[in-house]
């Protein structure tokens, strides 16, 4: 069955709709009474706030689709401020001419994905739109951290190690593989990383920021921080994780795969005498199994990678437009 | 290690002072994204080339296309770089801000399809480029005709290289000259051999990596601070001495010579490539696209051949940014100033 306009009338057919894919798959005590807003159990601690929106193109790729991206995103920009991620609202923009059955396969992998994160999903809304069989997806998620914690992009340290989690550009060069119809070997990285910064976290280090490299890349993403800490971050290009595959597709495409976007990398700052620690605990997740120390925090200003010949060059955030409509 | 031995020899080199031209932009922006430049001895000034097709582009190109852009039934499309640059009235994307219909592809092969499903439309395409383009161009000019696609124009701006670099070598100001890899990859290596012999160059083609770009460096500084003149060709796995003869074809069918105003430089004889008689019909009106009115205070012409830095000149981040840009030297991200602006 085709989405049309009248799904999304507030009628019969939106109730349906809401009962037979939303209802089924997202299915809670706080989401099942069904009022006009969650009332949630009292917090014990800060609360964190974030929302984010997804209008991937293509809506489902290897390693991931639409729906999975709407959860982790939303989960990982709490879980970057410390914050353990514990309730989610979600909000559909539908177009006419969407298959039902593609709309249910986006809210299935939503579940599936919000389970593994362990957040629950508590409230929602959907809208439809004249067009051509489009979904768009919002997400704000609600999570705690302690009174305590002060992670923060201004938090950079001098004498700190940046960790990167992971491989960069992944996702982006997926998706990019998948509109150019190349066939290749690439999968998204696209994951929830709540579980494995809380293990970082109960390890009791002192972690001064954690950024998700997703928009922009490492390149963004690290430029925006040495801004925000008025610090200098110098990163090393041989340490730097890229994955056979992403760097064979930059090479042919002319990409930097220090401004691909990610789906499921971080960068973290910790104290240098902590990092190996940090390390050893990314390294027991899934998600955090190639993690390195690629880089220092120093006084300056500015991103520069130490080049493999031995000098210095600027890194330059993205500029442009970059590939659009990425997550 | 060895790669480390070869950056060492050109960072601990202490021979005649050289000053030595990389002419191609991609090149322009390797040697910065390699941190090659930044370890250079202070003997060796390297000043990058009119290599930017972008930035070589004359002021009454950009007000044609503004111009169509602004006629009704028209859309004008382009590469991104180009929406940018600087026409003497305005750029093609401010045109687009007033209403204007102008846009950009990833691909000009894509604009095939849509000129079928847009029959009203006259497309405009911005053909801008080098030899390395131009064989772009000339199969999708030949597709259009074979298609009998009315509803597709060109408006060229296709320049080659060897005429610029005579140019430049006749002003007799640079010691050593890093040749473009991938111009010589259609054009094959002779005609810059031509010029080495003519004008008593130092001249060496090189690649495009770390290791093709090192090689490439320590042949040029080797060979010019002993004032060797001749033609190196330290890209030898795709350059060949007659290069493309494929590329050559398809581009010698659909253009023909003729002289072409670069920005900065001025009319270089021969130097630009026109559509043909035969394939007229496709020509948005090409020729004659002469005038070129730089901003008062601009340095791009000297910036582009090398005898002026960015930071000389008036306008270099203060009223000229790559958000704002005053020269096309910093709109296209090989362009002279936009390079040495991000990484200032």
């Amino acid at each position: 069955m085709k989405i049309a306009l009248r799904h999304g009338a507030g009628g019969e057919e939106t109730s349906r709709l809401i009962h037979d894919i939303f209802a089924a798959h997202f299915q809670n005590e706080i989401l099942n009474k069904m009022e006009d807003a969650a009332v949630l159990p009292e917090i014990q601690g800060v609360p964190a706030f974030t929302s984010d929106s997804f209008v991937v193109e293509p809506l489902f790729f290897p390693g991931g689709d639409i729906g999975k991206l709407s959860v982790c995103g939303t989960v990982n920009d709490l879980a970057c401020m410390g914050a353990r991620p514990l309730y989610l609202t979600a909000s559909f923009i539908l177009e006419t001419g969407l298959e039902t059955e593609t709309l249910e396969k986006a809210v299935a992998s939503m579940a599936t994905t919000a389970e593994e994160a362990g957040v629950q999903i508590v409230a929602g809304d959907t809208k439809v739109v004249e067009g051509n069989g489009g979904l768009y997806i919002n997400t704000a998620g609600i999570g705690v951290r302690p009174v305590a914690c002060s992670i923060s992009a201004a938090n950079l340290k001098p004498g700190d190690a940046i960790i990167l989690t992971g491989t960069l550009g992944d996702h982006h060069a997926t998706i990019l593989t998948q509109r150019l119809q190349m066939e290749t070997s690439l999968q998204s990285d696209c994951a929830p990383l709540n579980h494995m910064v809380q293990a970082v976290l109960d390890a009791g280090v002192s972690v001064h920021t954690i950024r998700d490299i997703t928009r922009g890349g490492l390149a963004t993403v690290a430029t925006e921080l040495a801004e925000a800490s008025d610090c200098r971050i110098n990163l090393q290009e041989e340490k730097l994780p890229v994955s056979e595959a992403v760097q064979g597709l930059s090479g042919i495409l002319g990409l930097d795969p220090l401004t691909m976007g990610n789906e499921g990398k971080m960068l973290l700052a910790v104290p240098y005498n902590e990092a190996e620690k940090v390390l050893a605990v990314l390294k027991i997740s899934k998600y955090g199994k190639d993690a390195v120390i690629a880089g220092e925090v120093a006084e300056g200003n500015g991103v520069f990678l130490l080049t493999a010949l031995g000098s210095y060059r600027k890194v330059l955030p993205l500029r442009g437009e970059g590939l659009p409509r990425i997550c | 290690m060895r790669e480390k031995e070869l950056a060492a020899f050109l960072q601990k080199y202490k021979g005649r002072p050289l000053k030595l031209m990389e002419v191609c932009g991609t090149h322009t922006s390797a040697l910065y994204r390699t941190g090659l430049r930044q370890l250079l001895s202070d003997n060796i000034t390297l000043v990058p080339g009119p290599g930017c097709p972008v930035c070589v582009t004359p002021t009454s190109y950009i007000d044609k296309l503004v111009e169509f852009a602004f006629t009704s039934g028209n859309k004008v499309l382009t590469f991104g770089d180009m929406l940018a640059v600087p026409g003497s009235k305005m750029s093609l994307a401010e045109a687009r801000d007033q209403g204007g219909a102008a846009d950009f592809f990833y691909a000009p092969e894509d604009v095939l399809e849509k000129a079928k499903e847009q029959p009203d439309t006259t497309f405009i395409l911005a053909a801008v480029g080098f030899e390395t383009t131009a064989p772009v161009w000339a199969t999708v000019i030949k597709t259009a005709a074979d298609r009998q696609i009315k509803n597709i124009k060109f408006l060229t701006a296709l320049k080659t290289m060897p005429q610029a670099l005579a140019f430049l070598c006749s002003q007799g100001k640079i010691d050593g000259f890093l040749c473009p890899g991938h111009v010589a990859v259609i054009t094959g290596s002779e005609p810059f051999q031509k010029l080495a012999e003519e004008f008593s160059e130092t001249m060496v083609i090189g690649g495009f990596s770390q290791a093709q770009l090192l090689r490439a460096m320590v042949r040029l500084v080797l060979e010019s601070s002993k004032e060797q003149n001749g033609l190196w060709n330290e890209y030898p796995s795709v350059v060949k001495r007659s290069g493309n003869p494929v590329a050559q074809k398809i581009v010698d069918d659909i253009f023909e010579a003729g002289d072409a105003v670069w920005r900065g430089i001025g009319r270089l004889p021969d130097s630009g490539m026109y559509i043909k008689e035969k394939y007229k019909n496709f020509d948005a009106g090409s020729r004659g696209l002469n005038e070129d009115r730089i901003p008062p205070g601009c340095l791009c012409s000297r910036i582009v051949l090398g005898e002026a830095q960015p930071i000389q000149c008036p306008h270099f981040g203060k009223r000229c940014t790559p958000e704002h840009p005053v020269g096309a030297c910093m709109v296209s991200s090989e362009g002279t100033c936009c390079i040495t602006y991000r990484n200032r």
